[in-house]
C-alpha cells in the first residue's frame, strides 16, 4: 500500500528511486484516467538521469533479452511475470509470453539472472557485437584572438592531449578568416588545408576537396568504421599517442590570424564554414561513431554562412532589444544555418560544445543548437586566459571512480509505456528520432512525435524531462492492483569505447483521484515538479513571447493552487497548501524571476547560456539555478542556510551564494570595517570566518561543471548586484520605513516580492471567478 | 590537294598547302596553257596575284589553268586598280642607261603602258641581258669569284657589295657546290629568281653601300650594269615558250633540265641537288617563267642579306654613332657600335621603319611604306654605354607641358628670356616654374642645358612621385612566385627535382637595381595539380608550413604573412622546402592540373601584398581538371588552310580574357614553362603571358638529361634579366601624326594607354604611326615615349625616350631612310596579329601585295627609268623581300598539317613581343661554317647564306636563329674534325640525342664551344644544341631554317619569290 506510506515515507521513497534509477516523477501515484490527469495541472512526468553514475552497478556482460513482438521489444525486467518451470516470461507491456534464449536454462527461483531481481530495476548491459572505434575529439579554434587569450587557449589545448584517452583520434581545424584543416600525420612540413571563410560547401565538396575520397563500406548508415580502415583514410584524425609531439608542436606554432584588422572593424571569423568543414569532415569519415567537435571562440561568426554579426564595429551586435523589435538582421539566417548543421551532425551521432570566452556577445543565440541538439556543452567565460575556462575545460575530461572518463556518446533513449500511459516528448539535449509507435502520444510537450531520441553527448548528470500523458479512459476500471510501468532504454558508446544499453524500469501506482486526492497529492514532487515546470516553460520562451510563458506559468500555479489548496472561497487568508506543495509557488516566484525566462540585464547570449544548462542538468543543480541557495556565516553559531530575501543581508554576516552559474561572497558592512565597536570581538575568529566561505566555495568550485564565476565582494561594492538582483526584494526602497531597521538591505528595485506574489496568488485562487 | 602532283616525291620534298598557294596562282602545272596564261595578255598576269594566296586552285600542280583564273576574278580587279596608278616605266631606258646616271633614271621613270606590255610579253627577253654577266658567271663555279673581281658590274650580287672583301668570303662557299651542280643549272630554270635579283642589287643597292654618298654615285653604278644581267634571265623564261612545262617534265629542257628533274625528284632528294632554292614554293611559276631555262641565274647574283651585314659592319663597326641628328639612320642592328645619346634615343631603345617620314597623309598612302617604331624601352646598353641617368624635380614631379602632358625633354624650346617654353610636341606655351628657372645662352639655349639630362639627351629616368602611384602610395619591391606542376608527368620526369635544385642557386642571384647589393625581390613558392599548396616559409619558423587551397573554383590566398619573403632571411626555410617538395609527391599519382586558378592565386597574393611581380609557371599538361579555364583538346588540323585556320590561334574567350584583365590591373607578369607530351592549347594557355609581359618556354617531351640544362639557361636568364613592374606607357607624337596601332605583350584599356604588368629588357612592341595633318619638313617629327614603372626595387620611374625624324615631301628621301629590319619586325607582328582575324590565305596575300605595292613605288617615284623587265629595288630595302619570304614561312604563316598547332600559336606570340635583333635573326637565321674558320682569330666566321648550297659534303656548319641551334655535319666531314669536337673515331658513332659538345682541349673544339657559349650567352632565350648528321633524318627540320630555299612545309625559295614579286610590281606597273 502505497496508500498508507506516510508523506515522510514517500521522500524516501522519492530519494531511493533518484538514487536506484535516476528517475525523478512530478506525482509517484499516477490518477488512473486521463480526465483526472489534466486537472492535475502539473502532467505526469520525469527527470530522467540515464547515466547516473552507479558505482555499485557492474553492469553484465551479456545482452538484454528482448520481448518477441516486433513493435514492443521490451527488455525483460524485474516488473515481468516468470514462468520458472516452463522457462517463459511474459513481457509487462504488452503481454506478450517470450520463451526465455537456450542460455537462461537454467534459471529457477533460486537462481534468477540479474535483471529479474527488483534491486536490478536500473542494469547495464555490455554489447559485444561491432567493432569498438577510439572516441574522436576534434579542436576546432579561432585565432583571432588576442595574444594573451591565444597563448592560455593553446596552453590548455596542449594539456588536454595528456588527459585523452591515448588511443582516441585527434584533429585540429582553426581558422579566422579563412579555415584552415590541419594533417597531423606529416614530419618535416607543416600541411593544412585551407577553405575560404565565406563560402558554403556541402560535405561532398568538403571531403573531395580534402583529398577523401570515400571508400563505399564506410558510406553506410549505421555501421562504425573500422577503426584501422578509418585512421587510414584519414590523415587529419589520428590517434593521439602517435602524433602528441606533432600536435604539442603545431599548437605552440600557432599564430593570431595574420590578416589584418583595420581600424573600426571586427576580425574576419569564419566560424559558420569552419563548422561545416569540422562537421563535413566527421560526417564524411566516421559516422555513427562517437566524437565530439571542440569548439573554441572569442567572438561572434562575422562573415561567411552562419555570421552573426557583420565587421564593421559601429553596429552592434544584436541584443535582446533588437530582437524583440525585428532588428536583428542576421539572427534567422543564421539560427537556420547552424541548426541545419546541428541536426546533420546529431544524425552521425557527433556532439559539438562550444567554448565562448569573449567579453561581449560570440553568437550562443544563434549557436547554441549546435549544443543543445547534440549533447554538447557550451561554456561561457571571459578570457581563455581564466581559471573558469581552464579548469572547466580539464573537467570536461575528467574521470569518474572507475578511471573512465565522464563522457558518452552516440546515446539512443528509448522509452517504452504500458498500455495506460503515452509518451508526449522530452525537453533535453536530444534530437527526435521519430520512432513512431503504440506509446507515442498524440499530444506533444516539447519534443515529441516519437520514442525515441538521440543524445549525442552525454555525461553523468545529463538529465532528460520527459513527459508523459495517462491515456486510460474515464470510465474505464483502473487496472485491478496493477501499475503503470515505464522502461526506458539508453544505448550508447561507452568511453572506453563498448557499445553498452542501460535499462531502467519503473513502475508506479495507480490512484483514483476521486477517492484518493490526498494521497496523490502526497505522492507530489514538488522539486520535480517544479523543474519540470520550468523545463516546459524554458521550452515555450525557445518560440514564445516572454510576456505569454509567464502568463502560462501564473495561470498554471493558479490553477495548481486552487486544485490542492484549502481556503474559502474568496477569502485569501484562509488558503493553505498541504506540505507536499507548500514550496512550489516560492520555486515559481524565482523561476518567473531567473535568467531562464527573464532577458532583462541579459544578453540574449546570456540568455542562451543559461537555458542550456538548465534544460540538461540534474534536479539539484536545476533547483539550485531555480531558486539560488544562501548561507550566512557569522560568529553566533555554524554557517545555516537562509532565505533568499534581502533580509538576511546584515551587516555582521558573511554571505555565500550559489546561483549555479556564480558563487557570490559577500561581506556584510561590518565584517570589513574595523571599527572600535567590533574590533576586540573579531579579532580572535576573524580569520576563520573569512576562511570558512571560502573554503566551501571551494567545494563547490571544484566540482561544478561548468565551473561557476566566482565573485569575491562586499557591502557596496560594484558586484553585489550578482547577490542583489537573487534576493526577494522584501526590503525594497517603497517600503524600507516600513519595516523598521535592524532587518536586512534594501532593494533597489521596482519587482514584487514574494510576500507580496503570494497575496496576489491567494487572490486569484481563492476568487470565485478566476 | 596540291601535293597530288608531287606525290611521288619523298615525303619532305613535297610541296606544302602553304606552297599549293603559289602554284595555283602561278598555274603551277606542267601545262602549256599555262605558258601561254603567262605569255598572254596581261590579265593573265593579273591571276596569279590571286593565285598567291594559297587556294584551293593551287592543288595540281598539273591542272591548274582554267579554274584559277576565275575564281581569282576578284583580285584580278584589286591589281587592276594598282596598275593604273603605276604605269609602266620603260624598259629600254635602264638598260641603256650608264652607270653613271642611274639615279637620275630612277627619280623619273614613267614609261607608258602601252610599252609596258609590250615590256612583258617580249623581255621575257631576259636574254638580252643575259648575254653579259649572268650566264657567263654561273658556269664555272671558280669563276665566281672572277666575276667579281674582273667585272664588278656584270656580277649582280657581289659586285654590289664591296667586291673586294666580300668575294673571297662567299667564294669559298658558294665553289663547291657551284661548281658540280649550281652552275648549270642555275642558269636554267631559276630564271625567274636570278633575274630579279640581279636588278635589285644593280639598281640601288649599288649605290648605297660602296659609295659613301647616299644613292646617287652608287646606284647608278650598280643599276645599270646588274640589272643589265638578271633581267636577262627573265627575259627568258618570259618569252621562253614551253617554259612551264619544265616543271613537272623535266623533258622541257634537256640542257637546263638537268636542274628540273632533279628538282622534281631532288625535292626529295633535295640535299642531293643543288637547286633547292628555285623550285620551292613557286614552283610552277619560275618553272614557268624559266621556260627555256638552260641556265640558270647564280644564286649570289641576288642580293644577300649576309652580305649586306657584313658591309654595314665593316662600313660602321666599332664607331661611336652619336644622336645628335634629326633623322639619322643608325647602323644596322647586327651591327657593332657604340651610342653616345646626343638628344636622341639610343636606337636600342628606339628604331623606325623610315627616318624620313612623308610630309602627307597621301605620301604616305601612295608608298604603303608602314610607318611605325620599335620600342624596347627597358633595352639593356652595353657596359661602355652610359646608363640612363635619373632626374629628380621634386616634390611637384616631373615638369610637363600643360596641354599635352609631354614631358620636359631635348625639344622644349625655352623663350623669353627662359621664363617660358614652348611645347616640342603640342606648341603650348608653357611657363617655368620658378624652381626649374634657368637664363638663356646667345644660342638661346639654357646655360645649364649640358647639367641636365632631360635638356640634351635623348633618354633619361624621372623619379615619379606618389602622384603616378597606385593609391598614391610608394609602392611595395616586387615578388616572384614560383609556381610548380607536381602532377605525375613532371615528378615522373625529374623536373621538380630539377626545378627546386636550381631555385636555391638561383635565388641566391635575384637581380637588383645597380648599385644595390641585396635584392629587394621577394619570393614565395607554390605548387599544384589539381589543387594549389602554398607555403609559409617565414624565417621564424623552424620547418615551412604548407597550405592546401583545394577549392579552384574561387581562388583566393590562405596566407598572408610568410608567403612572400626575402630569400636572404628564410634561406633556411625555404631550402628545406625546396628539399622536401620533390619527395612529398613522390608517390603522386595525380595527373590532372588546373592552370587558371594557379595565375588566380598569383594575383591574390600580390593584391594582399599590395605589390606587383612576376609568375613563374612550370606546367606540362593541358589543364582539364575541374576548374575555371578548364581546357578540352581542340586541335583539328583539318582547319589548316580553311578560312578557320585562325581559330586555331584565337585563344579561348571568357576566364582567360578576364584573367588577363586582372594581371595587369595588378601588375602580376605570367611567365610560362611548358612541358608538352602532347597539345596543350598554347593559344589560349599563353594569352594570359602574352598580355602581361610574360614569355613562353615550351620544351617539346621534355627530358632531364637532354633538355634540362636548356631550360635551367632559360629559366636564369628570365629570373635575373632586368625587368620592370606594373608599367604603362604613352608615345606622344608633334602635331601631324599619331599613334594608331600597337602591337606587343601588352594590354590596351584605351586607345592611348600601353599597359603592361610588365616589361623586361628583351620586350619591344611596334607602333604604328598614322598622319593627321601635313608634317613640315622644317620642324620634323618628334616623339616621346614615357614609360612609368616600378623598378626590382620597388621604386616608382618615368623612363622617357626621345626621338626625332625628318619630313620630306620627296618619297625618295623616305626610301632612303627605310630601315628593313625594323620594316620586317612591323610586318612580322602585324601580319601575326592579323592571322588571328583573317584567313592565313589573306594575310600572305596582303604581305606580298604590299611588298610590291612598296617596291612599285619606289620604282614609279624614285628610281631612274629602266626596262620594266628589270627588277629595280630601294638600297635600304634590297633584301626586304628575302624577310618577307622567310616571314610567309615561318610556322605561324605557312598552312601546314605538319606543323604542330602549338609549336604555331607559340612562334605567333613569340614574334609579338620581338625586338627588331630577333625579328631578324629568326627571319634569317646565322649559317656559320666551322670547318674552315680561322681557329686563331677571336671574331667569329662570317656566316654565309641560308641556302642548302652554301653547305658542303665535308662541312660543319651552325645554324642559329635566336630559338634554335644546329650543328650539322656533313658526310664527309674529315675524321680529324669529328676526333677534335666529338672524341670520336667517326660520325657514326655519334649519339643520336647529344646536346652539347664535350670538352676537349683542342684550339678547334675551343672555338667551336666558344662560339656556341657565346651565341647562347647573347641571345635573349637559351638554345638548345642539336647535332645533325647530313641525310639523318634530323636533318628535316635543320632544313626549314634555310630561308632561302623553297620551304619545307611550304613557301617559295627566295629567288622565285623574288621572280614573283618582280612580276607583281610589273602587273602594278602596267
Amino acid at each position: 500500500g502505497v496508500v498508507r506510506q506516510a508523506m515522510a515515507s514517500y521522500q524516501e521513497f522519492i530519494q531511493q528511486n533518484e538514487d536506484r534509477d535516476g528517475v525523478r516523477f512530478s506525482w509517484n501515484l499516477w490518477p488512473s484516467s486521463r480526465l483526472e490527469a489534466t486537472r492535475l495541472v502539473v502532467p505526469v512526468s520525469c527527470l530522467f538521469t540515464p547515466l547516473k553514475e552507479r558505482p555499485d552497478l557492474p553492469p553484465v556482460q551479456y545482452e538484454p533479452v528482448l520481448c518477441s513482438r516486433a513493435n514492443c521489444k521490451a527488455v525483460l525486467n524485474p516488473l515481468c511475470q516468470v514462468d520458472f518451470r516452463a522457462k517463459i516470461w511474459a513481457c509487462n507491456f504488452c503481454f506478450q509470453r517470450n520463451p526465455f534464449p537456450p542460455s537462461y536454462a537454467g534459471i529457477s527461483e533460486v537462481n534468477q539472472p540479474a535483471e529479474l531481481m527488483p534491486q536490478f530495476s536500473t542494469i547495464e548491459y555490455i554489447v559485444q557485437r561491432g567493432a569498438t572505434a577510439p572516441l574522436i575529439f576534434l579542436y576546432v579554434v579561432d585565432t583571432c584572438l588576442e595574444e594573451e587569450d591565444l597563448q592560455a587557449l593553446k596552453e590548455s589545448l596542449q594539456m588536454s592531449l595528456s588527459l585523452l584517452p591515448p588511443n582516441a583520434l585527434v584533429g585540429l581545424i582553426t581558422f579566422g578568416r579563412m579555415v584552415q584543416v590541419h594533417e597531423l600525420s606529416c614530419e618535416g612540413i607543416a600541411k593544412s588545408y585551407v577553405f575560404r571563410g565565406t563560402k558554403d560547401l556541402s560535405s561532398k565538396q568538403i571531403q573531395e576537396m580534402l583529398g577523401l575520397t570515400k571508400p563505399a563500406a564506410s558510406a553506410q548508415q549505421g555501421r562504425p568504421v573500422a577503426p584501422q580502415d578509418a585512421a587510414a583514410s584519414c590523415r587529419f584524425l589520428q590517434p593521439v599517442h602517435r602524433v602528441d609531439m606533432n600536435l604539442t608542436d603545431l599548437l605552440g606554432e600557432l599564430q593570431r590570424d595574420p590578416w589584418p584588422v583595420p581600424q573600426g572593424k571586427r576580425p574576419l571569423r569564419s566560424t559558420g564554414v569552419a563548422l561545416t568543414v569540422a562537421v563535413g569532415l566527421l560526417e564524411g569519415t566516421f559516422p555513427n561513431t562517437g566524437a565530439r567537435v571542440m569548439l573554441f571562440i572569442g567572438g561572434p561568426p562575422t562573415q561567411g554562412p552562419g555570421m552573426v554579426v557583420g565587421d564593421e564595429l559601429k553596429t552592434p551586435i544584436r541584443s535582446w532589444h533588437d530582437i524583440q523589435k525585428d532588428n536583428a538582421r542576421h539572427l534567422k539566417k543564421a539560427t537556420k544555418y547552424y541548426e541545419a548543421m546541428a541536426n546533420r551532425s546529431a544524425v552521425n551521432g557527433h556532439c559539438i560544445d562550444i567554448y565562448a570566452c569573449a567579453l561581449d556577445q560570440t553568437g550562443l543565440l544563434e549557436m547554441k543548437c549546435l549544443s543543445n541538439l547534440t549533447g554538447g556543452h557550451i561554456v561561457m567565460g571571459d578570457s581563455f586566459n581564466t581559471s573558469l575556462f581552464k579548469q572547466t575545460f580539464q573537467r570536461v575530461f575528467s574521470k569518474d571512480l572507475n578511471g573512465d572518463f565522464r563522457m558518452a556518446f552516440g546515446g539512443v533513449l528509448e522509452i517504452k509505456t504500458s498500455r495506460e500511459v503515452k509518451v508526449c516528448g522530452s525537453i533535453g539535449p536530444c534530437v527526435s528520432l521519430n520512432s513512431k509507435g503504440s506509446c507515442v502520444s498524440e499530444n506533444e510537450m516539447g519534443i515529441g512525435g516519437t520514442s525515441q531520441w538521440k543524445v549525442c553527448g552525454l555525461n553523468p548528470s545529463t538529465t532528460l524531462g520527459i513527459f508523459f500523458e495517462v491515456v486510460n479512459q474515464h470510465n474505464a476500471p483502473v487496472p485491478q492492483g496493477g501499475r503503470g510501468a515505464i522502461q526506458f532504454v539508453t544505448q550508447y558508446q561507452h568511453s572506453n569505447t563498448q557499445r553498452r544499453i542501460r535499462v531502467t524500469t519503473i513502475a508506479r501506482n495507480w490512484a483514483d483521484a476521486q477517492s484518493q486526492i490526498q494521497h496523490i497529492e502526497s505522492s507530489f514532487d514538488q522539486e520535480a515538479a517544479a523543474v519540470l515546470m520550468a523545463r516546459l516553460g524554458v521550452f515555450r520562451a525557445e518560440s514564445e513571447e516572454g510576456p505569454d510563458v509567464l502568463r502560462w506559468l501564473d495561470r498554471q500555479l493558479i490553477r495548481l493552487c486552487q486544485k490542492f489548496g484549502q481556503f474559502n472561497k474568496d477569502d485569501p487568508t484562509s488558503f493553505k497548501l498541504s506540505e507536499s506543495l507548500s514550496l512550489y509557488p516560492q520555486f515559481m516566484f524565482h523561476l518567473r524571476r531567473s535568467p531562464f525566462l527573464q532577458v532583462f540585464n541579459n544578453s540574449p547570449d546570456e540568455s542562451s547560456y543559461y537555458r542550456h544548462h538548465f534544460v540538461r542538468q540534474d534536479l539539484t543543480q536545476s533547483l539550485i539555478m531555480i531558486q539560488p541557495i544562501l548561507y550566512s556565516y557569522s560568529f553566533h553559531g555554524p554557517p545555516e542556510p537562509v532565505l533568499l530575501d534581502s533580509s538576511s543581508i546584515l551587516p555582521d554576516r558573511i554571505l555565500l551564494m550559489d546561483t549555479f552559474f556564480q558563487l557570490v561572497i559577500y561581506h556584510g558592512e561590518d565584517t570589513l570595517a574595523d571599527t572600535e565597536s567590533t574590533i576586540a570581538q573579531w579579532r580572535k575568529n576573524f580569520k576563520q570566518l573569512l576562511l570558512a566561505p571560502l573554503d566551501d566555495a571551494q567545494e563547490i568550485l571544484q566540482t561544478r561543471f561548468p565551473m561557476p564565476r566566482y565573485i569575491d565582494t562586499e557591502h557596496g561594492g560594484s558586484q553585489a548586484r550578482f547577490l542583489l538582483s537573487k534576493v526577494n526584494p522584501s526590503q525594497t526602497h517603497n517600503n524600507l520605513y516600513a519595516w523598521g531597521q535592524e532587518t536586512g538591505a534594501p532593494i533597489l528595485t521596482d519587482d514584487v516580492s514574494l510576500q507580496v506574489f503570494m497575496d496576489h496568488l491567494k487572490k486569484l485562487a481563492v476568487s470565485s471567478s478566476a | 590537294m596540291s601535293q597530288q602532283g608531287y606525290v611521288a616525291a619523298p615525303p619532305y620534298s613535297q610541296a606544302q598547302p602553304g606552297m599549293g598557294g603559289y602554284q595555283g596562282g602561278f598555274g603551277g602545272g606542267p601545262a602549256q596553257p599555262l605558258y601561254g596564261h603567262y605569255g598572254g595578255p596581261p590579265q593573265a598576269f593579273a591571276a596569279p596575284p590571286a593565285g598567291m594566296m594559297k587556294s584551293p586552285v593551287s592543288s595540281a600542280a598539273g591542272m591548274p589553268p582554267p579554274p584559277a583564273s576565275n575564281q581569282y576574278n576578284p583580285n584580278v580587279q584589286q591589281n587592276g586598280a594598282h596598275p593604273q596608278r603605276y604605269p609602266a616605266p620603260q624598259a629600254a631606258s635602264v638598260y641603256g642607261q650608264p652607270l653613271q646616271s642611274p639615279y637620275n633614271s630612277m627619280a623619273s621613270m614613267a614609261p607608258p603602258p602601252a610599252q609596258q606590255l609590250t615590256n612583258q610579253m617580249s623581255s621575257m627577253n631576259l636574254g638580252n641581258y643575259a648575254p653579259g654577266p649572268m650566264q657567263s658567271p654561273p658556269p664555272p663555279t671558280s669563276s665566281v669569284q672572277q666575276p667579281f673581281q674582273t667585272s664588278p658590274p656584270q656580277a649582280m650580287g657581289q659586285p654590289q657589295m664591296s667586291p673586294g672583301p666580300q668575294s673571297p668570303h662567299m667564294s669559298p662557299q658558294m665553289s663547291p657546290q657551284q661548281s658540280p651542280m649550281s652552275g648549270p643549272p642555275m642558269g636554267g630554270p631559276p630564271m625567274g629568281g636570278p633575274p630579279m635579283g640581279g636588278p635589285p642589287m644593280g639598281g640601288p643597292p649599288m649605290g648605297g653601300p660602296p659609295m659613301g654618298g647616299p644613292p646617287m654615285g652608287g646606284t647608278p653604278m650598280g643599276g645599270p650594269q646588274m640589272t643589265g644581267p638578271p633581267m636577262a634571265g627573265m627575259g627568258r623564261p618570259f618569252p621562253g615558250p614551253p617554259g612551264p612545262g619544265g616543271f613537272q617534265q623535266p623533258g622541257p629542257g634537256a640542257a637546263g633540265p638537268p636542274g628540273y628533274p632533279q628538282q622534281a625528284g631532288q625535292f626529295g632528294g633535295n640535299m642531293a641537288g643543288h637547286q633547292p632554292g628555285m623550285p620551292g614554293a613557286f614552283p610552277g611559276a619560275p618553272g614557268g617563267m624559266a621556260g627555256p631555262p638552260q641556265k640558270k641565274l647564280d644564286p649570289d647574283s641576288i642580293p644577300s642579306i649576309t652580305q649586306v651585314i657584313e658591309d654595314d659592319q665593316v662600313k660602321r663597326g666599332g664607331q661611336v654613332y652619336s644622336t645628335n641628328i634629326r633623322g639619322q639612320i643608325p647602323p644596322l642592328v647586327t651591327t657593332d657600335f657604340t651610342v653616345q645619346d646626343q638628344g636622341n634615343a639610343s636606337p636600342r631603345f628606339m628604331r623606325c621603319t623610315t627616318y624620313s617620314l612623308p610630309c602627307t597623309a597621301d605620301l604616305a598612302k601612295q608608298c604603303q611604306v608602314p610607318l611605325a617604331s620599335i620600342i624596347k624601352p627597358l633595352a639593356n646598353l652595353p657596359e661602355n654605354e652610359t646608363p640612363l641617368y635619373v632626374v629628380n624635380h621634386g616634390e611637384t614631379g616631373p615638369i610637363r607641358c600643360n596641354r599635352c602632358k609631354a614631358y620636359m625633354c631635348p625639344y622644349m624650346q625655352f623663350i623669353d628670356g627662359g621664363r617660358r617654353y614652348q611645347c616640342g610636341f603640342c606648341n603650348c606655351v608653357n611657363e617655368v616654374p620658378v624652381f626649374y628657372f634657368q637664363h638663356l645662352d646667345h644660342m638661346g639655349r639654357r646655360v645649364d642645358f649640358y647639367e641636365r639630362p632631360e635638356l640634351s639627351l635623348g633618354s633619361y629616368e624621372f623619379v615619379a612621385t606618389l602622384d603616378y602611384c597606385k593609391n598614391n602610395k610608394p609602392p611595395n619591391p616586387p615578388a616572384y612566385i614560383f609556381m610548380i606542376d607536381v602532377s605525375y608527368n613532371n615528378i615522373k620526369s625529374g623536373l621538380v627535382k630539377l626545378i627546386c635544385d636550381e631555385l636555391k642557386n638561383l635565388l641566391e642571384h635575384l637581380p637588383s637595381e645597380e648599385g644595390v647589393e641585396a635584392s629587394a625581390i621577394k619570393v614565395g613558392f607554390v605548387t599544384y595539380n589539381k589543387v594549389l599548396h602554398f607555403y609559409n616559409v617565414k624565417s621564424a619558423l623552424a620547418q615551412p608550413q604548407m597550405m592546401v587551397v583545394s577549392d579552384t573554383a574561387e581562388m583566393f590566398v590562405p596566407l598572408l604573412d610568410g608567403f612572400l619573403v626575402n630569400y636572404q632571411d628564410s634561406r633556411a626555410v625555404i631550402s628545406n622546402l625546396l628539399d622536401q617538395i620533390p619527395d612529398m609527391f613522390a608517390d603522386t599519382n595525380e595527373s590532372e592540373t588546373v592552370f587558371v586558378p594557379v595565375i588566380q592565386a598569383g594575383v591574390e597574393a600580390f593584391k594582399a601584398a599590395e605589390c606587383s611581380g612576376k609568375l613563374f609557371i612550370f606546367q606540362s599538361s593541358m589543364p582539364t581538371a575541374e576548374a575555371p579555364g578548364k581546357l578540352k583538346n581542340r586541335d583539328d588540323k583539318k582547319l589548316v588552310n580553311t578560312d578557320k585556320e585562325k581559330t586555331l590561334f584565337q585563344p579561348q574567350k571568357g576566364v582567360y580574357e578576364q584573367l588577363s584583365k586582372e594581371c595587369v590591373a595588378q601588375g602580376c607578369c605570367v611567365d610560362l614553362f611548358l612541358f608538352p607530351n602532347q597539345y596543350m592549347d598554347i593559344a589560349t594557355m599563353a594569352d594570359v603571358p602574352s598580355h602581361t609581359g610574360g614569355s613562353v618556354y615550351k620544351y617539346n617531351n621534355f627530358q632531364v638529361e637532354t633538355d634540362g640544362e636548356h631550360f635551367l639557361r632559360d629559366l636564369r636568364k628570365d629570373v635575373q634579366k632586368s625587368i620592370g613592374f606594373d608599367a604603362i606607357m604613352r608615345v606622344r607624337t608633334s602635331t601631324g601624326f599619331r599613334a594608331t596601332e600597337f602591337f606587343g605583350a601588352i594590354h590596351m584599356n584605351n586607345t592611348t594607354d600601353i599597359e603592361m604588368a610588365a616589361v623586361d629588357c628583351d620586350k619591344a612592341l611596334t607602333v604604328e604611326f598614322k598622319h593627321d595633318d601635313t608634317l613640315s619638313e622644317e620642324t620634323g617629327a618628334h616623339m616621346q615615349c614615357a614609360l612609368l614603372y616600378t623598378t626590382i626595387n620597388g621604386q616608382r620611374r618615368l623612363r622617357i625616350h626621345n626621338l626625332s625624324l625628318n619630313c620630306s615631301s620627296q618619297l625618295s628621301e623616305l626610301y632612303k631612310s627605310c630601315e628593313t629590319d625594323s620594316l620586317i619586325n612591323f610586318f612580322s607582328k602585324s601580319a601575326c596579329r592579323a592571322i588571328l582575324n583573317q584567313p592565313l590565305k589573306t594575310v600572305r596575300e596582303i604581305l606580298v601585295n604590299q611588298t610590291a605595292h612598296m617596291l612599285a613605288c619606289y620604282r614609279k617615284n624614285c628610281a631612274s627609268p629602266s626596262a620594266a623587265s628589270q627588277l629595280i629595288l630601294p638600297d635600304a630595302m634590297k633584301v626586304f623581300p628575302v624577310y618577307i619570304n622567310s616571314l610567309m614561312k615561318t610556322a605561324p604563316l605557312v598552312g601546314s598539317t605538319e606543323l604542330s598547332t602549338d609549336d604555331r600559336a607559340h612562334q605567333r606570340l613569340l614574334i609579338m613581343g620581338m625586338g627588331v635583333e630577333e625579328t631578324q635573326l629568326l627571319l634569317y637565321p646565322r649559317l656559320t661554317p666551322l670547318h674552315n674558320m680561322d681557329v686563331s682569330i677571336k671574331t667569329h666566321p662570317a656566316p654565309v647564306r641560308c641556302s642548302e648550297e652554301r653547305l658542303t659534303d665535308s662541312g660543319m656548319f651552325l645554324l642559329e636563329n635566336g630559338h634554335s641551334m644546329f650543328l650539322w655535319l656533313g658526310q664527309a666531314i674529315p675524321p680529324d674534325l669529328v676526333q677534335n669536337i666529338f672524341n670520336l673515331p667517326s660520325l657514326a658513332h655519334l649519339q643520336g640525342n647529344m646536346c652539347a659538345l664535350p670538352e676537349l682541349d683542342n684550339p678547334l673544339s675551343n672555338k667551336v664551344r666558344a662560339i656556341i657559349n657565346d651565341l647562347i650567352e647573347k641571345r635573349p632565350n637559351s638554345m638548345k644544341l642539336h647535332i645533325v648528321r647530313q641525310k639523318d633524318k634530323p636533318e628535316m627540320v635543320f632544313r626549314q631554317f634555310l630561308v632561302e630555299d623553297k620551304g619545307l612545309h611550304g613557301g617559295a625559295s627566295y629567288m622565285d619569290f623574288l621572280c614573283y614579286v618582280h612580276r607583281e610590281i610589273r602587273q602594278l606597273l602596267t
